[in-house]
């Protein structure tokens, strides 16, 4: 009846999952408690669950992502503190937790920390910037959020239900074949990005369809900003790598529920095969975190130096060679691989060529602030911080992409140095300038000014203090996920490293405090007119935050730069451009479809991994009746009358002509 | 717009609907934005084109153990290209009568419409019960996907291959019904397009297969 799920399932004799998870349960059913009581519930299903407004949706992914983050992060506390303490004793965590902890790690960070924090800043933003109502499929985008959140909810039940899997964030055969890893560990990772990566898959359609198919009139290739650029950028390479994800994950599940051999030692399988196919993904998966992150220095660094950003074109060009370079460096991951010397040259210098576009990308961000009048702003310390640690972080990947140096260095701790420095360094500042540079986009207000560049200094001083060792004690030998060891020489870095963590958490308080203390005092920080950094791309004409259908009437784009151009020509003429004719808009309806089809996919994925396939059963019949209801609606679209629009743009433009005469005065 | 435009495919079918369904595209003006049913087929494109790449995984998978039978049969000694060849023959007049029953859908004729689907659903029915048999045997007599990861690889390749014509046969049915509950509507019209696609891309994918696994694998 319930498969392979028992009470041993839950690990009564484990004290810190066992407390974790009992907080975890307390925590989530008191806020939904809080939120019955409250009577938010109606607000919540109707205005966020059922959204498949843009803006919504990917602010959804992002509070996933940081959720999600605060998981990841008490893993990293957990391991970094552990290697501090297990010098020549066992710690304080048994190996076969420690494990699973740098597994879920990894996992967590890469795919639901850093992927939802990109994908939800290129939803909420990309419409804006391209001038239109919404993505291409509005429904399809509300599942492929609500499937990620599926994914996310199996790797965190793993710690209340069973184990997750102890093989790291890329489950490398044999290791992760049933031979070896009986449990369901490995079972929880593999339907967990299975079925996310379903979820991310469909983001990525969505995007490319939507930047090649809908901007608004007069907005070329060549005029939309660089966010939407390396938004294409990204869900071009999603749209080629994770099938591959997919496939390979499938082949590994076939071989440990079917007894397939892809990947087994007896019968002919080929554990190499699985390192090409899971890094022709992972590979390109860094970039796809990467470019949406350049983009978003891109737009900071331009509206904060004040300057159109220098080198467009060579930046579109460089993000598209980085596009199509990235598939073709997979090998680097695995030169120990023996695949001999004229291969691993080739592919050393195929990941050194790839540090040419990105040096590119350096000098025209460095072009751009120079001769600008530049703010120090929070976005832009984190585009600087991002400038200097990405510089450092790039530098130690060319060295390793030289074979020798490799061979050395491969799988040691100096490695899991320079990857975090590039995901930290590129990816998670990136991720904090958006995040503070569009949210009085998102909700009217800005973030606290002071908090978020405490915060921001707390993340780089504790980044260098916490990874720096790493690179010292890799060079001395120190191999990655040693649960304890007993080179006396490592010890006193390890130490520090913990220390880093520390100042790191640090930052991480400040960034909850920023948000508490800004959410408290948002008269103070009110955005009045929608364009609180002096902008220059399109978000910055809507109100803030824009009203559903983002647009009164579609805006006409004249020239790059869009909408610093309208406000140079209300300020020469001395008067907003005429007041549009409104009429009525069509916007699509609210569906629960999303939902509803990730509630079956939870359930799916629950009995996949525990053998209930009666459940399996069940499910995809929910998940299948789910769609024909979906499909079977008569009604899918409903207006706003010419009225309503009318009234939320003349209110939009009041607060603008004001700042327009403010402006004036003021030259 | 004609009906001779429309079913060479270079119309838009939304223009018939002008006056029940506007084609404006998220409330934008005619000529704003690219038409939904454009926006739909090319959204599905760009699906097709990552299936494509899930399969090319399966290809390389195959192409990498092929050789691997760990002492088991290989392609030569297991292949029956008389069923093969049915099976093909199978999908390719079912993907004809797919193309027919879109030409159907746009001259609005039920009877060439459900009547070139019956056909689609018999002929893609036909191909799968072939294919099963044929994978069933080779399992009876102790050649199932365990014997050996060239045996493994096949079954992925040609089993995820059937997979999606089973997806394509119940998304065959549902949209059949569709069809016969609302109508001609311009949504469902767009849903078959995308249907048809995915149909016609699953006999591109059964050429790729066909000649790399059955034909290759006679060779050896």
């Amino acid at each position: 009846m319930w498969g392979k799920l028992s009470w041993a399932a839950i690990p009564f004799d484990q004290p810190i999952p066992l407390i974790t998870s009992i907080v975890v349960i307390v925590v989530i059913l008191a806020v939904l408690i809080w939120v019955t009581v409250k009577g938010w519930v109606p607000y919540l299903w109707r205005e966020w669950i059922t959204s498949v407004d843009h803006k919504r949706i990917g602010i959804m992914y992002i509070v996933l992502a940081m959720v999600m983050l605060l998981r990841g992060f008490s893993d990293a506390i957990m391991m970094r503190s552990q290697q501090a303490l297990a010098f020549n004793s066992g710690g304080y965590l048994p190996p076969e937790h420690y494990d699973q902890i740098f597994s879920a790690h990894g996992t967590l960070m890469i795919l639901f920390v850093a992927m939802p924090f990109v994908i939800g800043l290129m939803n909420f933003v990309v419409p804006l910037q391209l001038g239109i109502r919404d993505v291409a499929f509005p429904t399809l985008n509300s599942v492929g959020f609500w499937l990620t959140a599926t994914g996310a909810l199996l790797v965190n039940l793993s710690l209340f239900i069973g184990v997750f899997a102890r093989t790291g964030w890329l489950p490398y055969p044999p290791l992760s074949e049933l031979t070896y890893s009986p449990d369901v560990g490995v079972d929880y990772y593999l339907w967990s990005l299975e079925i996310s990566g379903v979820g991310t898959l469909v983001a990525a359609i969505n995007l490319i369809t939507t930047v090649l198919k809908l901007h608004a009139p007069g907005m070329t290739y060549m005029r939309m900003p660089m966010f939407c650029w390396t938004t294409l950028a990204s869900s071009l390479m999603i749209v080629a790598a994770f099938p591959i994800l997919t496939a390979t994950l499938a082949m590994l599940l076939l071989d440990r529920y079917l007894g397939f051999h892809f990947f087994t030692n007896e019968g002919g399988g080929n554990v190499m095969m699985f390192m090409n196919l899971i890094w022709a993904w992972g590979h390109p998966e860094v970039y796809i975190l990467v470019l949406p992150a350049f983009g978003i220095y891109s737009e900071v660094v331009s509206t904060f130096s004040g300057k159109p950003l220098f080198g467009y074109r060579s930046m579109v060009a460089a993000t598209m060679v980085i596009c199509i370079l990235s598939f073709m460096v997979w090998l680097h991951h695995f030169f120990t691989m023996g695949a001999g010397g004229d291969i691993n040259a080739i592919f050393g210098i195929a990941s050194m060529i790839i540090a040419v576009p990105t040096g590119v990308k350096i000098f025209n961000w460095l072009f751009t602030m120079y001769g600008g009048r530049v703010v120090y702003s929070t976005p832009m310390l984190w585009s600087i911080g991002f400038m200097v640690t990405f510089v450092i972080g790039g530098m130690t990947g060319v060295l390793l992409a030289v074979p020798p140096a490799d061979f050395v260095l491969h799988e040691s701790l100096f490695q899991v140095a320079h990857f975090h420095n590039v995901i930290i360094g590129g990816v998670l500042f990136g991720a904090f300038a958006g995040y503070t540079y569009w949210f009085p986009k998102a909700f009217g207000f800005r973030l606290h000014e002071g908090l978020g560049k405490a915060s921001f200094w707390c993340w780089i001083i504790g980044f260098y203090v916490a990874f720096m060792p790493l690179y010292i004690v890799g060079l001395m030998g120190m191999t990655r996920r040693m649960q304890h060891y007993d080179v006396p020489e490592w010890r006193p870095w390890m130490i520090i490293a913990a220390g880093g963590a520390a100042i790191i958490l640090l930052g991480i308080v400040l960034q909850i405090a920023q948000l508490v203390v800004s959410i408290r005092r948002r008269e103070e920080l009110r955005d009045v007119t929608g364009d609180p950094w002096n902008g220059r791309s399109l978000e910055w004409a809507t109100p803030s935050p824009p009203p559903g259908f983002n647009f009164a009437t579609p805006p006409v784009v004249e020239d790059d730069n869009v909408y610093w151009g309208q406000k140079q020509r209300a300020l020469q003429r001395g008067r907003l451009a005429e007041e549009p004719a409104y009429a009525d808009i069509e916007m699509p309806k609210n569906t629960a479809t999303g939902f509803v089809c990730a509630f079956f996919a939870t359930f799916m994925g629950f009995a996949l991994i525990w053998h209930i396939w009666w459940m399996v059963g069940v499910a995809a019949i929910g998940a299948y009746a789910t769609f024909v209801a979906f499909a079977w609606r008569d009604i899918d679209e409903y207006v706003i009358p010419a009225e309503t629009v009318a009234r939320i743009d003349r209110a939009n433009r009041s607060a603008r002509e004001a700042a327009l005469e403010q402006r004036q005065a003021a030259l | 717009m004609t009906y001779v435009d429309t079913a060479v495919g270079r119309g838009d079918l939304e223009s018939d609907l002008a006056h029940s369904i506007p084609r404006r595209t998220l409330g934008y003006a005619e000529g704003d934005l690219a038409s939904k049913r454009i926006v739909v087929g090319f959204g599905f494109w760009v699906f097709l084109i990552s299936d494509i790449i899930m399969f090319s995984a399966f290809f390389a998978a195959y192409v990498v153990l092929v050789d691997n039978t760990a002492g088991g049969p290989n392609g030569r000694e297991l292949f029956n290209l008389t069923s093969v060849a049915l099976e093909t023959g199978c999908l390719l007049t079912s993907s004809f009568a797919c193309g027919v029953a879109s030409i159907g859908a746009r001259l609005r004729s039920n009877v060439w419409f459900h009547g070139a689907m019956a056909a689609t659903f018999v002929l893609g029915a036909a191909f799968l019960t072939l294919e099963v048999r044929e994978l069933g045997g080779l399992v009876a007599q102790g050649d199932g996907p365990t014997r050996s990861a060239f045996l493994s690889a096949f079954f992925a390749l040609v089993g995820c291959h059937g997979l999606h014509i089973s997806v394509g046969l119940l998304w065959l049915l549902t949209m059949v019904a569709q069809v016969y509950a609302k109508g001609y509507r311009a949504d469902i019209m767009r849903r078959n397009l995308c249907f048809s696609l995915f149909w016609h891309a699953l006999d591109i994918v059964w050429v790729a297969l066909f000649t790399v696994v059955y034909l290759v694998g006679m060779r050896q």
